[in-house]
Formats: C-alpha cells, structure tokens, sequence
C-alpha cells in the first residue's frame, strides 16, 4: 500500500474527503429526499438569512437553500463530470495523433481546433445547445465540444515534447510499433498535465452549466443546479448575500477537493514520487 | 608544505553543510578543511555527489539560495585591509561586497549564466557600477578593455550584441571577463569547461591560466576531469562522498597518490597516447579487477565486413518565412563512406555539430538520410518499407548519451529490456522472463532491480540496463552515441570495459560515436574524425593517433588536455580556427569527398571542405 501513501498526507486526505463528501450527496441526496424538498416555496421566509428553520437560509421564493445545494449537486456534478469525460475521450485521441505524427496530420487537425478556439467557448456551448434543443444531454455534449480544443491543444503540446524524447528513440529503435509507442510510452508521460486541467475544467464546466441555464438552455427551472443557483442571485447579492454564498460555497469546496485529489493523483501515478512523504 | 606558503588568501577550516531532506538533514560537506594562498590554482576534482560545487558555493555564501546550510566551520578570507574575515558568519551587506567584486565566480553553463534580453555591455557594465562607481562612459571604456584582456576579436560590436549572436566558446568568455571586472583576488570556476567542446576548452583553460598569471589572482578550479586537473593545478583537493580525501601539490598527487581512491581514479582516466603501439583496444585499468579479455578483442585475421556505409548523405530542412517553406538546408551528414567489421569497433570522434550523431542516427534510420546507400549484413536499409525496416531493427541496436533520458519513466526495468524482445516475438512467458534476468546478470545488475523504476538507479546503473536493451535482440550492431560521456570516470571505466567483454563474447560490432579522443583510442579498432558533416580522415587506431595526416585531427589532438602534470600542453594563447557554418541555401552543392591514401586503409580528405 505504499503507492497509495500520497493519499494519507494532509493534502491528500483533504481532497479525498471533499471529493467523497460531493459524489456521496450527489448520489443519495436525491434518495433520502423527499422530491419538493428543492422546490417547495416558504412565502413567509422568502429572502431569509440562516434561521433554525432554514440553516443556510432561503432565496428570493423562500425554498430552502440547503435542500438546493444538497439536491443540485447531483446535476451540476453529473453534467461537469460528463462533459469533462467527454472532451477528454475527443480530446486526447486528436491530440495525441497530432503531436505524434505532426506534418500534415497536425496541421489539419489543428487548424479544426484552432477553429474551435476562436469561438468563445460559452458562445460554442449555447449555439450548440441551441440547434439541438435544451436537456440535459445535449447541454453535456454542448459543454463537452467547447472544452475540447483546450484540451486537445494541451495534449498535443505534451505529446509533442514526449514524443522528441530520447526513451522514445530508443523504443523506435527498439521496433516498438506506433500503437504500442502510444499506449506505453507517450500515455503515460503525458498523463500529469492532463489530470490538472482536467480538474480545472471540471470547474469551468460547473460554471458554464449555470451560464446555459442563465440563458434557458442547461436546467430548467425549478429544478435545482449551482449554476443556476448562482445566476439567480445575482439581482440579490446586497439584500441576500448568502443567496450566492451557499451554491458558491458548494462550487469552490469541489473544485478545491478535485484540484487537491488531482495532484494526488497525478502524484500517485508517478513512479518517482513514490516511497517518498 | 604548508610552513613555507605566504599569508593565505582562503582558509576553509572544518566546513560542514547540510541540506535538508525529507527525514532530516541531508550532509553534503563533512569537515572539509584546505587553503589557498595568493596567486595560486587550487583544484578541487571529485565525482558527481563529492561536494566540490557545495564547497566553492559555501564560499560565495550562495549555497544557502540552494536550500544548503553552513552549520559548522569557518570560511576566513583575507579582506583588502589584510584582516581575515569569517564568510560563513558575514552579514548579507558585507557578502554583496565581496561577491563579483573580491571574488568572482564563472559558471558551467555559457548558455545560462548569460541573461539573454540584455547587451553584452548592459550586463558588463552592471558590476562596475555597482561595485566601482563608474560612470557610464568609463564603465563601457572597461568592458571595452576586458573584451580585450579576453581576447574576443571586434569588441566593440561585441558590446552591442546579444549572447544568442555569440558563440559558446565567445560567452564563456565574456563571462570571465565580467568576472574579471573588478579584479577579483579569487576566481572560483565551477567547471567552467565541461560544456564545451575540447579545442574551445583549451584556449579557455589557456585564458584562465593567463590572467591568473598576469593579475595574480588565485583560482579555486572545481572540476571532474583529471585531465585539466594536470593542466592547470598547482594544488589538488581530492573529495568523495562530501569528505576531503587527499590533499597535495599537483606532481605528487599525480606520481605517489597516498589514498585509494585517487588511485582509482587516476587508474580510471584515460590518457591520451598511451596506447601507442598496441594493436588491439584494451579494457579500462579498474583497481582491484583483473584485466584480462585484451586478446579476444584483436582484429579478426579475415575481416568481415558488417556495415557498409556508401556516400551518406544527410539533410535538415531549416524552414522559415510565413509560409514555413523549406529557406536552407543544413549539410548534417556529407558524403560519408565506411566499412565496419564483424566484432570491431569503428569510432567517430568529432566536435559538437560534426554530425557524428546524426551519421549514427541516419544508418539506424532514425533519420531519414537524403542518398546513399548502407548495408548491415547485406540487406540495403535505405530501400527497406516502414514494416521491413522495423524487423531489420532486430539486428541494429542504439544506446544512448543520457540515461536519464533514454528510459521511460513510468515503466518497470524488467518491461523496458524486454521490449525489444516481445517487439520482435523472440520469447514470451516465462522464457521471457528468464532472458530478461539472464541480460540483467550480463551487465552485472542484480535481479532485484528487474521490478524498480528508472529513478532508483544511479546514471551508471542506467546505462547498463539501456545497454541490457540494446543486447535483448542479440543485435549485430550497437550504434553508441556517447554513450559513456555523462558518467563519472570511474563508472565510465566499468561500462567501457563490459561494452569491450560483449563485444568478446558475442562479436557484435559497434560503432562508437565520442567527443573524447582518450577514450576512443583506448577502445577502438578503427577511427573515423569528423569534420563539417564530412570524414576528414579515418584510418586504424594506430595510423590516426600516431601518425595523424589532416591538420584538424592534429588541431584535435593538440587541443586535449592530457592527465600528467608534468607534459602541459595548455599554456600560451591558443586560437583555433572557429568551425563554420554547415547551413547553406537550397540548391547548394558541395563536391563529393575525396580521399588520398596515405597508408594501406588510411584515408586523408584532400578537397573539398575540411580544414586542410
């Protein structure tokens, strides 16, 4: 178990426990809750700060901001993780190719990306979202497409680094064939950076869900997201500070816990940061 | 010795550093105590880990911007005023004062130690200002004057021009001249040679040697390399492991080592010239191993030739303009021809950018050569598909300069030797698993590093399972591409002599690509020099070494420092002719190479190129 060790060091505890903490809600809340808990209106108590009745408060049509956040873990989660998943199934594939071979192949690749890139990516998203109709699925594929040219630039940085290395060399001389050249010698040694901004987008990805669901093509109303959450209090934040702070809260906490958990990871996964504290 | 020395300059007496590990402090210098009187060259030579960098940063009192701390011992100089003062205990206002201005320092890397987004004048000016109070027209005067001193040609132009536009033998020594600035009593040069090329590391070791003479300054010289040891010492400090192991005078430490380790480290150099006379390559001396392989390595009665190596051209495209087009070429690989024998050795010695890499890379395919032909045992590689080339890899292997490099991190040991193997469908299963541990005992590693990652071997270690790799296909050929040149001297002489035993052993041919002529002539059986893409000359051992014919193999020879204190080569200016630019624009057509026969297999480039 001594390849695990990097997980018992403060760091690494932190981010596996924030990073548990998030997936455990977003996967029992839904379960253990009754389904109005997000929705149900307390006329009485719209606005209210952090009371006995409402621990982290309510917004402006008196829900429960806890219920909220517990309950909107589960989409905001589901869409951020599948959409990071899926510009990284596009994404290091086209990268990969890219930096390994170069010449044409890299040019036309990354032309086609550089494309992509020119779009702000929320502007990508919501054209996206917009042809193929607000739902879920389509708002992951939406957000999944825009991030994958950042991705697919970053790996065929890497690749291109890793692929100009001598131990590379030598297993060409060696008669090491392309497939086998990717998968034990270039996948690994590109895998650091790709964890790190994999954990980075996962957060950008939570933000630009609330960005489509601003505009009416992520979440619908009433139903519950941290985006969505968070666009809605913009109009309140004088009034009702917590109404940004608790789904804002929830946000930093899991892109903290993932960065952490990343780094763990990446260490983990290093042979020469094994054995050590 | 020490009673009739004058007043010294420098006295370490009991340095201790320590660096702080992850399980406690880390000792990098354990009691370390020696002098330096004025005017005088002190080496310290050691090992990679021996605490020679450490000491001299302690000195500087930079050390500590490396995480080091100096927790015991005294490092007294003499001030101006004659008082001597303790550096370790200095505060940081008196330590300013003496760095660059009492002390100067010049470091390993000409690259680095230059700030690439100044002139050169902006960066020699700094100092004087600082520490001299010149204004800015009397401190350009003295730049002007020290590019002078350093004998750089056109200072003026000099001054205005970036470090990129100079070469690497021109900014080392614009660096000692900025170190020279303000006429330092000490001049600390931690391998201030290493990275350069041996005919620019003689006229630099010749310039140190000179101003130390004509100011009088002494010099602390930190270095791994006997060899310039011999050249430039007056006094040597021998470290190992962080500890001082012998301290003398040059010609008695050189003649009557009085510890085991100088002698085994002496044993280990290579001197250039001390195979004259011998026809076969020799094993490494190793204190406490038997020699004993010298015959098996003599020229085949009949030889046989493996590589064939037929006008070998090869070109990089340099691209250029909006449109990335194709501008000018560079002439890598020039109308190369050679045969190499079954169970030889064949050496390409030459400078950096000769193309001896890329002559190397070009017959392994590596690189695509531009035309002509190569033959390993009859099969023309040049004309092999993508699918045949990899089978016929089987029987041409590579080892590598860096060992650090050449191995994948992230995969076991076991894994990376037998790649090659399962690459090529010779074993799998348990019989791979045995020929994986059989290699590991044939290059003398246990079998307990067979599961380890890369970095839980030392760069010796590395290297002999890159070797291990090289071997796993039972290969023909081993192409070396310097292959020793980043071990320490004494691992050096190990790997050298387990190439030479396998080469006994299985008959395999190497083509041994170096920059160091030492340790050519001691392991090869044929020599082909270098020059501008081109051979300039290839011949036996015997006919190149002792009877060199082409004035650049003489420029070469003369220009390496030789381990014996009392045969100093490096002494009066020397200045030899800059190596031109092998880039030329598109179309450009040089002359085929041609060669006269001075001796039966001697060849002598006569025209075009070349030095002659």
């Amino acid at each position: 178990m001594k390849v695990l060790r990097p997980f018992l060091t403060p760091k690494g505890a932190i981010g596996v426990l924030l990073v548990g903490a998030v997936l455990v809600i977003a996967l029992l809340a839904p379960l253990l809750l009754p389904d109005t808990a997000a929705t149900q209106m307390d006329m009485r108590a719209r606005l209210s700060p952090p009371t006995l009745a409402h621990p982290l408060g309510t917004d402006q049509l008196g829900r429960d901001l806890m219920y909220r956040v517990l309950l909107g873990a589960q989409t905001s989660i589901f869409i951020a993780v599948s959409a990071v998943v899926m510009s990284i199934v596009i994404g290091l594939p086209l990268g990969i190719v890219s930096g390994y071979y170069g010449g044409w192949t890299d040019n036309v690749l990354m032309r086609l990306v550089d494309t992509l890139l020119s779009f702000p990516a929320l502007l990508l998203a919501l054209t996206i979202s917009a042809v193929l109709g607000p739902n879920l699925q389509n708002t992951i594929i939406a957000i999944g497409v825009a991030f994958t040219p950042f991705l697919a630039r970053i790996i065929r940085g890497e690749a291109l680094r890793v692929a100009q290395m001598p131990y590379v060399e030598a297993a060409r001389a060696a008669g090491t064939t392309d497939g086998k050249m990717i998968l034990r010698h270039i996948l690994p040694n590109i895998m650091p950076p790709v964890i790190v901004q994999s954990t980075i987008s996962l957060a950008f990805a939570i933000l630009a869900e609330a960005g489509l669901s601003f505009l009416g093509l992520g979440t619908q109303p009433p139903n519950a997201s941290w985006g969505l959450m968070i666009q809605a209090s913009r109009d309140y934040l004088d009034r009702a500070p917590w109404t940004a702070l608790v789904p804002g809260a929830a946000v930093a906490l899991t892109v903290l816990g993932l960065n952490m958990f990343g780094d763990v990871l990446r260490d983990v996964l290093d042979p020469r940061m094994r054995g050590r504290g | 010795m020490l009673d009739d020395m004058p007043a010294p300059l420098v006295e370490i007496d009991g340095l201790r550093v320590e660096f702080r590990g992850e399980t406690g402090p880390i000792v990098a210098v354990e009691d370390v105590s020696f002098s330096i009187a004025p005017g005088e060259t002190v080496c310290v030579v050691g090992e990679s880990g021996s605490g020679k960098s450490v000491t001299s940063l302690s000195l500087m009192r930079l050390v500590e911007f490396g995480g080091g701390r100096i927790v015991g011992g005294a490092l007294r100089f003499a001030r101006p005023d004659g008082r001597m003062a303790d550096l370790s205990e200095a505060d940081d206002g008196t330590m300013r004062n003496i760095r660059g201005n009492e002390i100067g320092m010049i470091f390993q890397e000409p690259m680095t130690s230059l700030n690439p987004v100044f002139t050169i004048e902006r960066q020699m000016t700094d100092g004087l200002r600082l520490h001299r109070r010149l204004s800015g027209g009397a401190a350009r005067a003295r730049a002007l004057e020290l590019l002078r001193e350093v004998r750089i040609p056109e200072p003026e132009r000099r001054l205005r021009q970036y470090p990129h536009e100079l070469s690497g033998g021109m900014r080392q020594r614009v660096v000692i001249a900025m170190a020279m600035a303000c006429r330092p009593r000490l001049l600390i040069a931690d391998e201030p040679t290493t990275a350069l090329d041996v005919t620019i590391q003689a006229e630099i070791l010749a310039l140190i040697d000179r101003l130390k003479r004509e100011t009088g300054m002494a010099v602390l010289f930190i270095t791994h390399d006997m060899a310039v040891v011999a050249q430039m010492a007056d006094r040597v400090v021998v470290m190992y492991r962080g500890k001082l192991v012998e301290e003398g005078p040059v010609g008695r430490i050189f003649a009557a080592p009085s510890q085991d380790y100088t002698r085994a480290l002496l044993a280990a150099v290579p001197r250039l010239g001390e195979m004259r006379g011998k026809a076969a390559p020799e094993p490494m001396r190793i204190v406490g191993a038997d020699p004993g392989m010298a015959r098996s390595l003599e020229p085949a009665a009949r030889p046989e030739p493996l590589l064939e190596v037929r006008n070998l051209t090869t070109r990089f495209p340099v691209k250029g303009g909006v449109l990335r087009r194709t501008v000018a070429q560079v002439h890598a690989v020039e109308d190369v021809s050679f045969i190499l024998n079954r169970g030889e050795t064949l050496a390409l010695v030459g400078e950096s950018g000769c193309g001896k890499s890329s002559c190397g890379r070009s017959i392994l395919r590596l690189v695509e050569p531009s035309s002509g032909s190569v033959t390993v045992g009859g099969t023309d590689i040049l004309a092999l598909s993508p699918h045949d080339l990899r089978l016929a890899r089987r029987h041409m292997q590579m080892v590598f300069q860096d060992p650090f490099a050449s191995l994948n991190p992230y995969m076991r040991l076991a894994d990376q030797v037998a790649e090659p193997i399962t690459n090529f469908g010779l074993a799998r299963g348990t019989d791979l698993t045995d020929r994986v541990a059989m290699l590991f005992d044939r290059v003398e590693l246990p079998r307990s590093f067979l599961r380890r990652f890369p970095h839980e071997l030392s760069g010796g270690q590395r290297q002999r399972v890159a070797i291990a790799r090289a071997l796993a296909a039972n290969p023909k050929l081993i192409v070396a591409d310097e292959a020793v040149s980043a071990l320490d001297v004494s691992v050096q002489a190990q790997v050298l002599n387990l190439m030479m035993e396998l080469q006994a052993d299985f008959g395999i041919s190497f083509l041994f690509i170096s920059h160091d002529m030492a340790v050519v002539e001691r392991v090869s059986h044929r020599v082909g020099v270098m020059y501008l893409g081109r051979i300039v000359e290839i011949g036996s051992r015997a006919q190149v070494f002792e009877n060199p014919q082409h004035s650049y193999t003489r420029a070469l020879m003369s220009a390496v420092p030789v381990a014996d204190p009392a045969r100093r080569t490096i002494r009066d200016d020397l200045n030899f002719r800059p190596i031109p630019s092998p880039v030329f624009p598109l179309g450009h057509e040089p002359g085929p190479s041609v060669y006269a026969e001075v001796g039966p297999g001697h060849l002598v480039l006569t025209e075009p190129g070349g030095a002659a």
